[in-house]
């Protein structure tokens, strides 16, 4: 038997900016066992949100993650809307998912970006991510910021959209849509990107589901479940198809988020073209009676649980999260055994993890 | 002056950490080395390995367990060596000023040269605080900028 070496992977790692450890144990090349170690994000702020007033929660949830901080913004809301209820107008319903999806095309630009640099494919990551800056700059023309949007409030959206803007929109996000289907292709028929990843990190159906996977994980090994099939906000005036591939393997989860990239553009369009006129918001006054409520919904890396309880007081009883990544780690643990050592980083990464989210 | 010091605020190597960040500011520190800033012509490359790098950039408020993580890595980096604070939550703990896991700003652990506030930091900002550290190493080698 070859002598076995346990290696570190992380929780400084160039491949994954953010604090996991992986303790990798390998013989020869071989990677035998797998030991995540979490813990080094956490902050606390389920706890946090129990100190602060309703709606300054909201900055707090959008900071849960940063990539996906504008669905984590709006989930709060619609959660705490629940408690009341409350019913928001149409035309805020149509705007959380224009920058629910315009958030979704940024975080898929910037994973395939971050695939193509875990193997050493430097100009494709940079085609990924000057592409995502005109996401990000329509992101900052709309709701005023880069990366936190901030754009929901409790009872509607803080921001509308005028005429100037909807057409910028619209003309950008054409322009994206042809640019990255044009390196999309390349991704999905170049040679040396099928040598790293088709057949790498392989998870069966039936493993998805018992592991409980979520998003495009789970729809990349054939299982045909999205929380957007439950029609919430816009998604039920919009034609709406969740994207299932059947192999399960890396080359899988990257097109599933590629042609969801494409998706969530057309999703946009389609969105701004149906766009009703109406008010942004309604005023909600007031504390939240002692109710509890729940919400799902889709982020970029697969479903985000929330649960809120209110006693009648301005502060939150319990608020509990329950996100994508926290579902899609133990499926590292089928995947990464019997692999290279060499392909760890783009199988750890094909799950897309969000440390900062799983661990909050 | 030597052909060390001077390559060294012509072309520093960063080094990131990420501590419990929320992801956003590490992504406007990863988008400065794309295109659209591409810091790489100013020969700011990012490394993966502390023992070569000159500037270590640090995003997230500290909590109790990357402090240890935090110290060994400033501690691995050759002197002398920069430290960068970026985003509010680095400077002082931010939003997350009250949670219970976090200790603070990263200077309650290591010492910080410059601090770099926003949430998230633009790439404009990263930039410019990147640029200040390096007059700051260049006055205390006595070489001119
Ligand atoms: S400063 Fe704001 S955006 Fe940056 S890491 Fe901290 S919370 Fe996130």
């Amino acid at each position: 038997m070859a002598p076995r070496t346990i290696a570190p992977f992380g929780p400084q790692h160039p491949v994954l900016p953010e604090p996991i450890q992986l303790k990798i144990t390998y013989e020869d090349e071989k990677v035998v066992d797998v030991l995540p170690a979490i813990g080094y994000g956490h902050r606390g702020i389920e706890k946090a949100c129990e100190l602060n007033e309703y709606p300054k929660n909201i900055y707090l949830c959008e900071r849960i993650c940063g990539i996906c901080s504008c669905i984590h913004g709006i989930t709060y809301c619609e959660v705490v809307e629940r408690l009341w209820p409350v019913e928001i107008p149409p035309r805020a319903k149509f705007l959380r998912t224009i920058w629910s999806e315009m958030s979704r095309t940024h975080s898929h630009l910037l994973w395939l970006g971050l695939l193509a640099d875990a193997f050493g494919f430097e100009s494709m990551f940079m085609q990924f991510w000057r592409i995502r800056e005109k996401v990000l700059d329509l992101l900052e023309m709309t709701a005023g910021q880069r990366v936190t949007q901030s754009i929901s409030v409790i009872g509607g959206v803080r921001r509308d959209l005028n005429g100037e803007q909807k057409k910028k929109c619209i003309e950008v996000l054409k322009e994206v849509r042809k640019e990255s289907e044009a390196l999309i292709g390349v991704l999905a028929n170049d040679y040396t990107v099928k040598a790293r990843t088709v057949g790498k990190g392989v998870l069966s159906k039936d493993q998805a589901i018992a592991l409980g996977c979520a998003g495009p994980t789970l729809r990349a090994s054939g299982v045909c479940e999205d929380c957007r099939m439950q029609k919430y906000q816009a998604y039920g005036d919009l034609e709406f198809e969740p994207i299932v591939e059947t192999a399960g393997d890396s080359y899988a989860r990257a097109v599933v988020r590629a042609r969801e990239t494409l998706q969530a553009i057309d999703l946009q369009l389609e969105a701004l073209g149906k766009l009703p006129a109406g008010d942004i918001n309604v005023s909600v006054k007031g504390n939240p009676p002692a109710n509890e409520a729940i919400f799902r919904s889709e982020q970029p890396r697969g479903e985000v649980f929330y649960y809120a309880k209110g006693n009648g007081t301005r502060n939150l009883e319990r608020l509990r999260v329950r996100t994508p990544t926290y579902a899609n780690i133990p499926s590292l643990l089928v995947m990464l055994p019997g692999c290279e050592l060499a392909d760890v980083p783009i199988i750890a990464l094909s799950i897309d993890p969000c440390i900062s989210c799983t661990e909050r | 002056m030597g052909i060390i010091h001077t390559s060294r605020i012509k072309s520093p190597w960063i080094i990131h950490f990420d501590n419990s960040s929320c992801n956003g500011c590490d992504i406007e520190a990863l988008a400065c080395l794309t295109p659209l800033y591409d810091v790489e012509r100013f020969g700011i490359v990012n490394m993966g390995n502390p023992k070569h790098a000159d500037v270590l950039v640090i995003t997230g408020p500290v909590n109790y367990r990357t402090a240890r993580v935090l110290k060994n890595l400033y501690a691995q980096i050759p002197d002398p060596k920069m430290v960068i604070a970026v985003g509010t939550c680095a400077c002082s703990g931010g939003v997350f000023h009250n949670c219970y896991n976090i200790l603070g700003g990263v200077d309650k652990v290591v010492p910080v040269d410059v601090y770099v506030p926003g949430c998230a930091a633009r790439p404009e900002a990263i930039i410019d605080g990147v640029v200040l550290a390096l007059q700051k190493l260049a006055q205390a080698q006595g070489v001119a900028k």
